[in-house]
């Protein structure tokens, strides 16, 4: 599939090699070019230097033919609206959002976007693995 | 009326103070509490430190019951979660936004913003009002409507000069409502008007047949 990263931090860097490593074709977009060196030398995927939320920057990182795109920038706001864009404006089927303030997340999940709080997520597998068989050994995040 | 202006920056300064001299009820919202000290000594107690894109800053700040809900950060992707909150969170009636890149109009509109206000686009216009090398001067976009009005200067050599308005093949979906020679006369045109060069053309259109009109009226 033709997946859009945006955000090239260390959650967009990293998804960015596991999808181009199970043979997908990946393009990230990330508005600070030092951040694409998060993803290594040998990366052989696209990048697109600009922000997530200009339509301009998004057509030419091929949103326009993208089978998916994730949010994952460090801003909150910035991952709704270029998530809405995606969704509304250029009809991406499956379009996955970050969102780490939970009552934003909660607000935006009912209005049909797919989002993720990592906050959330976090907070819950740290629970999981405090109170779980394995407690007191180490924890698997 | 209760207006909620959420950004403290000078918009947001001078939004509020123009309102609270009208006489409505306003509050502001700024995350930076040295601006909020700044504000409020200003302005008076007016003012809330906050995150304007929090839910739950925004039920404390009585979101709930404000009328209208205008967002005048300098990022646009604040001023749309702030209205987008407002409207699905807390039902408010009527959201204006501020829009930094004139190119999120078309998104903002789609994504359900009832009103944008774009200060770069302004001042466009304003620019090309006066640089007169633009052949159609875009006047005043109806959105929704597909119409514009724009204004047109008839230059030498002008295939429109000197023959009546009906006969330059105008289409159905145009009319020209006003024309103004010599920079002080205002002409109401008919079939029978017939231009000058120089003459400044005001026509409505719609989109589609703003070309036809450029192609007509200049050759």
């Amino acid at each position: 599939m033709r997946v859009v990263i945006l955000g090239c931090g260390r959650v967009g860097a990293q998804l960015a090699q596991l999808m181009l490593r199970a043979g997908h074709q990946v393009t990230v977009v990330d508005k600070d070019s030092a951040s694409f060196g998060r993803l290594g030398a040998g990366f052989t995927g696209e990048v697109v230097l600009g922000t997530g939320i200009d339509e301009d920057v998004l057509l030419r990182a091929g949103i326009d033919e993208a089978d998916a795109v994730v949010a994952v920038t460090s801003g909150d706001n910035t991952n709704v609206m270029a998530a809405q864009v995606a969704k509304e404006i250029f009809g991406v089927p499956r379009v996955i959002c970050r969102i780490n303030d939970p009552l934003r997340e909660e607000i935006y999940r009912s209005l049909g976007l797919e989002t993720i709080c990592g906050t959330i997520w976090q907070a819950n597998h740290i629970r999981e693995s405090l109170e779980g068989p394995n407690s007191g050994g180490e924890l698997c995040m | 009326m209760y207006v909620m202006v959420v950004g403290g920056g000078k918009v947001g300064y001078y939004l509020a103070k123009s309102l609270l001299e009208e006489g409505q009820e306003v509050l502001i919202v700024e995350r930076d509490a040295r601006r909020c000290v700044a504000l409020s000594d200003d302005l008076g107690v007016n003012v809330m430190q906050g995150d304007g894109c929090e839910a739950s800053t925004m039920e404390e700040a009585g979101m709930a019951r404000a009328d209208v809900v205008v967002a005048v950060t300098g990022d646009d992707e604040d001023n749309l979660v702030v209205c987008q909150v407002a409207k699905q969170k807390f039902n408010v009636a009527r959201t204006v936004a501020r829009l930094n890149n004139p190119k999120n109009e078309k998104i903002f509109r789609r994504l359900g913003i009832d009103v944008t206000v774009s200060s770069t686009e302004l001042i466009l216009s304003q620019i090309e009002r006066v640089i007169p090398a633009k052949p159609l001067i875009h006047l005043l976009s109806l959105r929704n409507v597909g119409v514009s009005f724009v204004e047109l200067e008839i230059p030498p050599g002008s295939p429109a000069v000197g023959r009546p308005l009906r006969e330059l093949g105008i289409p159905d979906d145009c009319v020209f409502p006003l024309v103004i020679r010599g920079g002080d006369q205002g002409i109401i045109p008919y079939g029978d008007t017939q231009l000058q060069v120089g003459d400044h053309v005001v026509a409505v259109t719609s989109e589609a047949s703003a070309d036809a009109i450029r192609l007509i009226l200049r050759g």
